[in-house]
């Protein structure tokens, strides 16, 4: 199944128009019209978008693409101005974060979120859902969560041996390593069993060893049958394991479609490098800008110089 | 100066009805700020609002003290709504600055010349309205333990007051060692991971200021209670940071933090006013250093001197443990 799993999402994938706000064959998420603006800036304008299921899908831009921003207005943690977002056909506007991770889309964070005074199994725990004994009134009866908690601990075990984490079970999850921080974050949403996973940069700050492992993690999530939304800047990675690339830029969606194809595509090679990073700078090429620089300043110097009498 | 009696009072007041009182609105921050991070710094006010239920029920209405009580502490619970409602959802430092306003808007307006006729005014209510509770009592004569001697009124509130503090104890423990405590102290260390993971962070967040709140509301009936009046100076913003020290002191998100704070604070405090007053009376203290009028305040002086060494040297508190606070992982 595992080996299947790429080659079954990447060939459904087969027929998916490689431009921006392509239909997918069987969206999980699909959003329209999603505008933010914070004062001036127009942080996210996406005019439409769907997440195959099943599928990995990366998100990559240039910073300040807006990718986190867009991120947090599909999980709850932000709002737009405008636009219409649906998880599994259910629109997602005004449904605050927690009720989005309910409903089984579980998010990362770009700054890892650990509860550093938790120990790494609590935080485990803690991602449990449908939980009786966090209701107010079951709480203090064991006897009503004790069931539950043991099984939960069985499946937070058994995580943490898949994510290399059991032998720090005990320990507090803020004496953990960056790297381990991330994989035990990735570990907790797990916890949920989502269908969708979000991770927004899951390889910032892991060194290559870790990489590797990280990698065939997300790869796992695929076969289980979860999809996978990852914002990245590490395009090994993005290469190595998306089955689509979307591509954001100035808060908008530019370009889409599989991996190798985006990287070459114009549009994303100018958003990420400016406009004119192939053309070669000469000693001629520069003093032709520098003589049309001067021809466009000099009317405009003459226009500027203050005339005796006048005001300005 | 006799150090024997020094001691005495000092052993006899840490355990006395101030330590409790202390303790409670204590344990109830401790739910607060201990397990959950929410820096309420109006304790003051559910302490006020139950006492002044409970005392008016009584002096003004005439009703029966334990249907006071009964009010005093629900209300406590609807303070925590409108206090709770507009502000957690925004950042914690806004909580800290409601409540100390809140706390001070409630004690300005039950002291307030307006509402004299209900509330008594800045003399309070003062009008024997503990009757009810004192005919309870079964102690009958003052209890001499050895040295110590406690009045038949002190060992009641005793009796009672430190059975509160058990039952407390036991409710926090049974909270917290459990996943809904656990829920707690991870939106203490992060709310907006606890929000990924599909938990309702206000919800909890309001439960836990309900919860501290009626905890407080019992520190503030206890108050009434021995005192037999409720006056708006004894619930202003220093009894509120007296429990936030007992806090600090014993440990907080320890369930015996704030009864071992409470003791040790309200004992050495009374201590050190005690041996204070007596040095400066038997002439043991220099009349240059301080008068006799001054010997009791110089007790503050110490107590924040010891205040800042605790910080320094053992910030987590007495029952804390010290690698929990050296991650701090923000």
């Amino acid at each position: 199944m595992a080996a299947e799993g790429p080659t079954l999402s990447k060939s459904v994938l087969a027929d998916v128009a490689h431009e921006p706000g392509a239909a997918k064959p069987d969206p999980i998420v699909v959003a329209s019209g999603v505008r933010r603006t914070f004062g001036g800036l127009t942080a996210v304008d996406v005019e439409h978008v769907e997440i195959q299921r099943g599928a990995i899908t990366a998100l990559i831009g240039p910073n300040g693409a807006g990718k986190t921003t867009f991120f947090n207005l599909l999980t709850g943690f932000d709002r737009p101005d405008a636009g219409d977002w649906s998880f599994n056909g259910r629109s997602l506007a005004r449904v605050p974060a927690y009720k989005v991770s309910r409903m089984g889309m579980v998010r990362t964070f770009q700054l890892t979120k650990v509860l550093a005074k938790l120990t790494v199994l609590e935080n485990m725990r803690v991602g449990a859902t449908q939980q009786t004994g966090e209701r107010l009134w079951a709480a203090m009866f064991s006897f009503l969560w004790a069931d539950q908690e043991a099984a939960i601990t069985e499946r937070a075990d058994d995580l943490l041996k898949r994510f290399l984490l059991y032998e720090k079970r005990e320990d507090f999850a803020g004496e953990l390593s960056g790297g381990q921080r991330k994989l035990l974050e990735m570990a907790r949403a797990l916890m949920a069993d989502p269908e969708l996973v979000m991770l927004d940069e899951p390889m910032a700050g892991v060194n290559p060893a870790l990489k590797q492992s990280l990698l065939g993690h997300v790869k796992s999530l695929r076969a289980e049958g979860r999809s996978v939304l990852f914002v990245e800047h590490d395009m090994d990675m993005v290469r190595d394991i998306s089955d689509w690339v979307i591509v954001m830029a100035q808060g908008r969606i530019i370009a889409e479609g599989p991996p190798d194809q985006v990287m070459e595509d114009s549009r994303v090679i100018d958003a990420y490098l400016g406009a004119h990073h192939d053309q070669e700078l000469t000693f001629e090429a520069e003093e032709q800008i520098l003589a049309e620089a001067e021809a466009e300043l000099a009317p405009e110097a003459d226009a500027d110089t203050p005339t005796p009498g006048s005001d300005d | 100066m006799d150090i024997g009696t020094i001691l005495t009072f000092t052993v006899e007041q840490a355990f006395g009805p101030y330590a409790i009182i202390y303790c409670l609105a204590a344990i109830g921050l401790n739910v607060h700020f201990g397990y959950t991070g929410l820096l309420n710094f109006g304790q003051a006010a559910f302490m006020a609002v139950a006492a002044y239920a409970m005392a008016s029920f009584v002096a003004t209405w005439g009703l029966s003290l334990w249907l006071g009580i009964a009010t005093g502490l629900l209300l406590t619970v609807v303070l925590a709504l409108i206090l709770g409602v507009p502000t957690l959802r925004l950042r914690a430092d806004y909580l800290a600055i409601v409540t100390i306003a809140a706390a001070e808007i409630i004690r300005q307006t039950v002291g307030s010349v307006t509402l004299k006729p209900t509330f008594g005014g800045q003399d309070g209510l003062q009008s024997n309205f503990v009757r009810s509770f004192r005919e309870l009592s079964f102690i009958h004569g003052d209890i001499d333990l050895g040295p110590f001697h406690w009045s038949a009124n002190d060992a009641w509130i005793m009796f009672v007051g430190w059975s509160l503090v058990a039952i407390s104890c036991l409710i926090v423990w049974a909270l917290m060692r459990g996943p809904w405590g656990r829920v707690l102290k991870a939106i203490r260390e992060d709310e907006d991971a606890v929000r990924s993971l599909g938990k309702n962070v206000y919800g909890y967040k309001m439960q836990s200021l309900m919860i501290g709140g009626v905890l407080g509301g019992l520190g503030g009936i206890m108050y009434g209670l021995y005192k037999n009046a409720v006056i708006p100076t004894d619930y202003a913003t220093d009894t509120t940071f007296f429990a936030f020290t007992v806090l600090l002191v014993g440990g907080s998100a320890r369930v015996f933090g704030p009864v071992l704070g409470a003791v040790l604070f309200w004992g050495l405090l009374s201590g050190l006013g005690k041996f204070f007053t007596e040095a400066a009376r038997h002439g043991v203290m220099p009349e240059w250093l301080m008068s006799e009028e001054q010997a009791s305040l110089v007790r503050f002086v110490i107590l924040g001197l010891a205040l800042m060494l605790l910080m320094i040297y053992r910030p987590q508190g007495i029952l804390g443990d010290r690698k929990e606070l050296a991650i701090d992982g923000r």
